[in-house]
C-alpha cells in the first residue's frame, strides 16, 4: 500500500505489512506521499518547559515544524496540545501567571520570546483558528477586513479585493458572495467557521494555526474545512490539533502525539499511523486508550 | 377522618396549611408594596398634574400657549381681595396690576384703593430655571462618570492582573457604593468648594454627583465587559491587534448597551439626591439662568437652582400652606417624568444598541 516513506523519518519495521498493525484497518492514509517530501523547517521547538502558575503542562518539547505543511497533533484531552500551539503565537501571554522556564521557540531562526519581539507583529505572522468559531457580530464584509482595517488599510478597493480573495480561499465565496454585509452570526456552524478561516487569511500569515476547528461541525462541514486544509497548505504551513484520528491522517502530512505534556513520538503521518516506534502511541491511534 | 380514595388525596395536614400561610405572606407583601407605589405615584400625579396643566396660557404669538409653570422662574405669590373678588398673582403680575388699577383710580377721581394682600414665596411662576439646573448638573456629572468609570472598568476588568492590588480596588468600589450621599455632599463641599476654591458651582456638583455614581458605573461597566464572550477578544488579539484595538472595535461596542443604560439610570438616582448638592452646586434662588454669563468659564462657576432642592425648600424652609404645596407636588410631578424621560431614552438607547450588536 505504502510505497515511499520520508528517508528523514527512521522507522524501526519496513511498511510492506502494514496490514499487521491494528491502525492500518481503521485509517485510510493516503498513499502517495507529498510531491516534494523535503521540506525546510518553518518553526523549531526546543527543550520546550511552560508553566500555567505552579503546575507544568509541557515537559521539554522538541519539535521541528515544516514550512508548507499540514502538521497535526494528537494526543489524549489535557495533553497539552492546545498550551503548545497557544505558544506558538503567543496567546500564552494573555493569561495570567503562564511562564516558560526553559528552552524557546524559533520561527524562521527568529526567538519569538526574545525581548525585541512585539507578539502583535507575531500574531500577523503566525494567525490562529479557534475551536470554537468565532466570528465578531459584524457583517461577513467587516469580519474579513478586521485584520487589515486595524493595520490602517483605508482604500475600498483593496479592501473588496481581499474579501473576494478570501472568501474564495476559504471556498465560501460562492455561498455568501450576495450577502456580504449580512451579519456574521446568521451564517450556518461550517460557513462560520470557514469565515473565521477567511479572516485570517485576509492578513496573509504564514503560519495559521488551528485548534480543533472541525470539532463542533458535522460530517460534510468537516469534509469542507479538510479539503480546504488541502488548498490551503500551498500557501501556508498549517498546525492542526485534532482529536479525530481519521482526520490527523486524512490531512496531515506529519503528526506528533503528545501524552502527558510530553511529546511521544513526531513522525511522517503514514508512520505514526501504521507504523508507530512508540507502543503508547500505537495503542493511542488504534483507539486502545485516550 | 374518611380513608382516602387515592394515595393522592389531598389531605389538610399542618404542613399544608403551612405552606398556604406562607404563600399568602408572599402574595400579600407583594400587593402593600404594590399599594404604597401606587399611593406615592397616584399622590403626586394627581396633585401635581393639576398644577402644571393648570398653568397653559395663551401667548400672542407662535406657538400660541405656554406653560408658566414650565417656562417661568419662581415667584412669590400674592392674594387680595379686591372688589370683592379673591385674586391670586405673582408678584410682576400683581405689581402691574397695582399700578394700572391705583392709575385708572386716580385718572377717575377716587381714592386710591388699598390692597391688603398675603404673601406666599416661591408660590407663583414656574420652576424652569430648577428644570434647566437639573438637566445641566445630570448631563455633566454623566459625563465625568461615565468617562472615569469606563476607563477604570476597562482598566480593572481588561488590562489589571488579579491581584491584591485589584481586590483593594474593588473593596473600595463596594465601600464607596454604601457611603450616605450626605457624606459626599460633604466631601464635594470640602474638596471642590473650598480646597479647589471653586465656591457653590456646576463643577463642583458635577463631580461631586459623579463620584457618587462611579459605583454603579464601574460595576455595571464590568459586568457588561465580561458579558463580552473572550472569544472575540482572542480573535481579535490572533489578528494581529493590539489590546486597545481590540477593546475599542470588539469589546466596548458590545458593551455598550449595558454600560449606558445602568449608568444611565443610576445618574438619574443619583441627580434626585439633594444631599450631594445642597452645599455645592444648588442655589436656593436664582435670577440668572445658566447661559446668561460673561464669560464662557463662568459658566463652570456658577451655582444653579435645581428641581430636588427645590422641593426641599419648598417643603421644609418655609411655611405650609395649600398654596406652597401647589408648588411641591408640581415639582415632583415635573421631576417625575424627568426621570422617567430620562429612563425612557436609556432603554431606547440600549433596545437600538442591541439590535445591532447580537451573538
Ligand atoms: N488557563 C489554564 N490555567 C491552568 N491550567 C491550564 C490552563 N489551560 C490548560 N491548563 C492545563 O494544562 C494542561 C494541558 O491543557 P491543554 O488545554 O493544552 O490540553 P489539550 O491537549 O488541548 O486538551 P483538549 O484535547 O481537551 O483540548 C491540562 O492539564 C490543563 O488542565
Ligand atoms: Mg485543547
Amino acid at each position: 500500500m505504502v510505497t515511499t516513506t520520508s528517508s528523514r523519518t527512521p522507522l524501526s519495521s519496513p511498511m510492506e505489512t502494514p496490514a499487521d498493525t491494528p491502525a492500518s484497518r481503521t485509517f485510510k492514509v493516503s498513499s502517495v506521499p507529498s510531491e516534494d517530501d523535503r521540506a525546510d523547517t518553518l518553526i523549531e521547538i526546543k527543550d520546550f518547559d511552560f508553566y500555567y502558575g505552579t503546575k507544568q503542562a509541557l515537559f521539554d518539547i522538541n519539535l521541528k515544524l515544516d514550512d508548507k505543511r499540514v502538521t497535526a497533533f494528537i494526543g489524549p484531552s489535557g495533553c497539552g496540545k492546545s498550551t503548545l500551539l497557544r505558544c506558538l503565537n503567543r496567546m500564552n501571554d494573555l493569561i495570567d501567571g503562564t511562564r516558560i522556564t526553559r528552552g524557546g521557540v524559533k520561527v524562521r531562526g527568529v526567538d519569538i520570546y526574545g525581548r525585541d519581539v512585539d507578539s502583535i507583529e507575531l500574531r500577523k505572522r503566525v494567525g490562529m483558528v479557534f475551536q470554537k468559531s468565532n466570528p465578531f457580530p459584524k457583517s461577513i464584509y467587516e469580519n474579513i477586513v478586521y485584520g487589515l482595517r486595524i493595520q490602517g488599510v483605508k482604500s475600498k478597493a483593496r479592501l473588496d479585493e481581499v474579501v473576494e480573495k478570501s472568501l474564495r480561499g476559504a471556498a465560501l465565496w460562492d455561498e455568501v458572495k450576495d450577502r456580504l454585509h449580512e451579519s456574521g452570526l446568521s451564517l450556518s456552524g461550517g460557513q462560520q467557521q470557514r469565515l473565521c478561516i477567511a479572516r485570517t487569511i485576509a492578513v496573509e500569515p504564514e503560519v495559521i494555526l488551528m485548534d480543533e476547528p472541525c470539532s463542533a461541525l458535522d460530517p460534510i462541514a468537516t469534509a469542507k474545512v479538510e479539503e480546504l486544509i488541502h488548498e490551503l497548505k500551498k500557501q501556508f504551513t498549517i498546525i492542526i490539533v485534532t482529536h479525530s484520528m481519521q482526520q490527523a491522517a486524512r490531512c496531515s502530512d506529519k503528526t506528533a502525539f503528545f501524552y502527558m505534556g510530553k511529546l511521544i513520538e513526531y513522525a511522517d503521518t503514514r508512520t505514526i499511523f501504521m507504523n508507530p516506534a512508540n507502543a503508547q502511541t500505537e495503542a493511542y491511534v488504534s483507539g486502545r486508550f485516550g | 377522618m374518611s380513608t382516602p380514595a387515592h394515595p393522592f388525596a389531598s389531605r389538610p395536614t399542618a404542613g399544608r396549611k403551612f405552606e398556604n400561610a406562607t404563600f399568602w405572606f408572599f402574595r400579600v407583601a407583594t400587593y402593600i408594596i404594590l399599594l404604597a407605589g401606587l399611593a406615592v405615584f397616584g399622590d403626586i400625579i394627581l396633585k401635581g398634574s393639576s398644577t402644571v396643566f393648570g398653568a397653559f396660557k395663551s401667548t400672542e404669538h407662535f406657538p400660541y400657549v405656554t406653560n408658566t409653570f414650565l417656562s417661568e422662574a419662581p415667584e412669590t405669590l400674592y392674594v387680595f381681595e379686591d372688589g370683592g373678588v379673591k385674586r391670586e398673582m405673582g408678584d410682576t403680575e400683581y405689581r402691574a396690576y397695582r399700578e394700572s388699577r391705583i392709575a385708572s383710580a386716580l385718572a377717575a377721581g377716587e381714592p386710591a384703593p388699598q390692597f391688603k394682600s398675603e404673601s406666599y414665596v416661591y408660590s407663583a411662576g414656574g420652576i424652569w430655571p430648577c428644570i434647566v439646573g437639573t438637566v445641566l448638573l445630570v448631563v455633566g456629572s454623566m459625563a465625568i462618570a461615565l468617562t472615569l468609570g469606563v476607563a477604570s472598568a476597562i482598566f480593572l476588568s481588561e488590562y489589571a492582573k488579579d491581584g491584591a492590588f485589584v481586590r483593594f480596588v474593588r473593596l473600595a468600589i463596594l465601600n464607596l457604593a454604601g457611603v450616605p450621599s450626605i457624606v459626599f455632599g460633604l466631601f464635594g463641599f470640602g474638596m471642590f468648594v473650598i480646597f479647589f476654591d471653586w465656591n457653590v458651582s456646576l463643577l463642583a456638583g458635577w463631580f461631586t454627583l459623579a463620584f457618587m455614581v462611579l459605583p454603579v458605573v464601574i460595576t455595571a461597566s464590568e459586568e457588561a465587559l465580561k458579558a463580552v464572550p473572550q472569544g472575540f477578544r482572542e480573535g481579535s488579539l490572533a489578528l494581529g491587534a493590539t489590546k486597545w484595538q481590540t477593546i475599542r472595535s470588539n469589546v466596548l461596542p458590545y458593551a455598550l448597551p449595558g454600560i449606558l443604560t445602568s449608568s444611565i439610570l443610576g445618574i438619574a438616582r443619583v441627580a434626585g439626591e439633594t444631599a450631594p448638592i445642597m452645599f455645592t452646586a444648588a442655589y436656593v434662588v436664582r435670577d440668572k439662568l445658566p447661559w446668561d454669563v460673561e464669560k464662557v468659564s463662568d459658566f463652570f462657576f456658577q451655582g444653579v437652582m435645581a428641581l430636588p432642592y427645590h422641593i426641599y425648600v419648598v417643603s421644609s424652609k418655609i411655611p405650609q400652606n395649600e398654596y406652597t404645596s401647589r408648588v411641591q407636588y408640581g415639582t415632583a410631578f415635573v421631576f417625575l417624568g424627568i426621570v422617567a424621560l430620562i429612563a425612557l431614552a436609556s432603554i431606547l438607547l440600549r433596545n437600538n444598541l442591541r439590535g445591532r450588536y447580537k451573538w
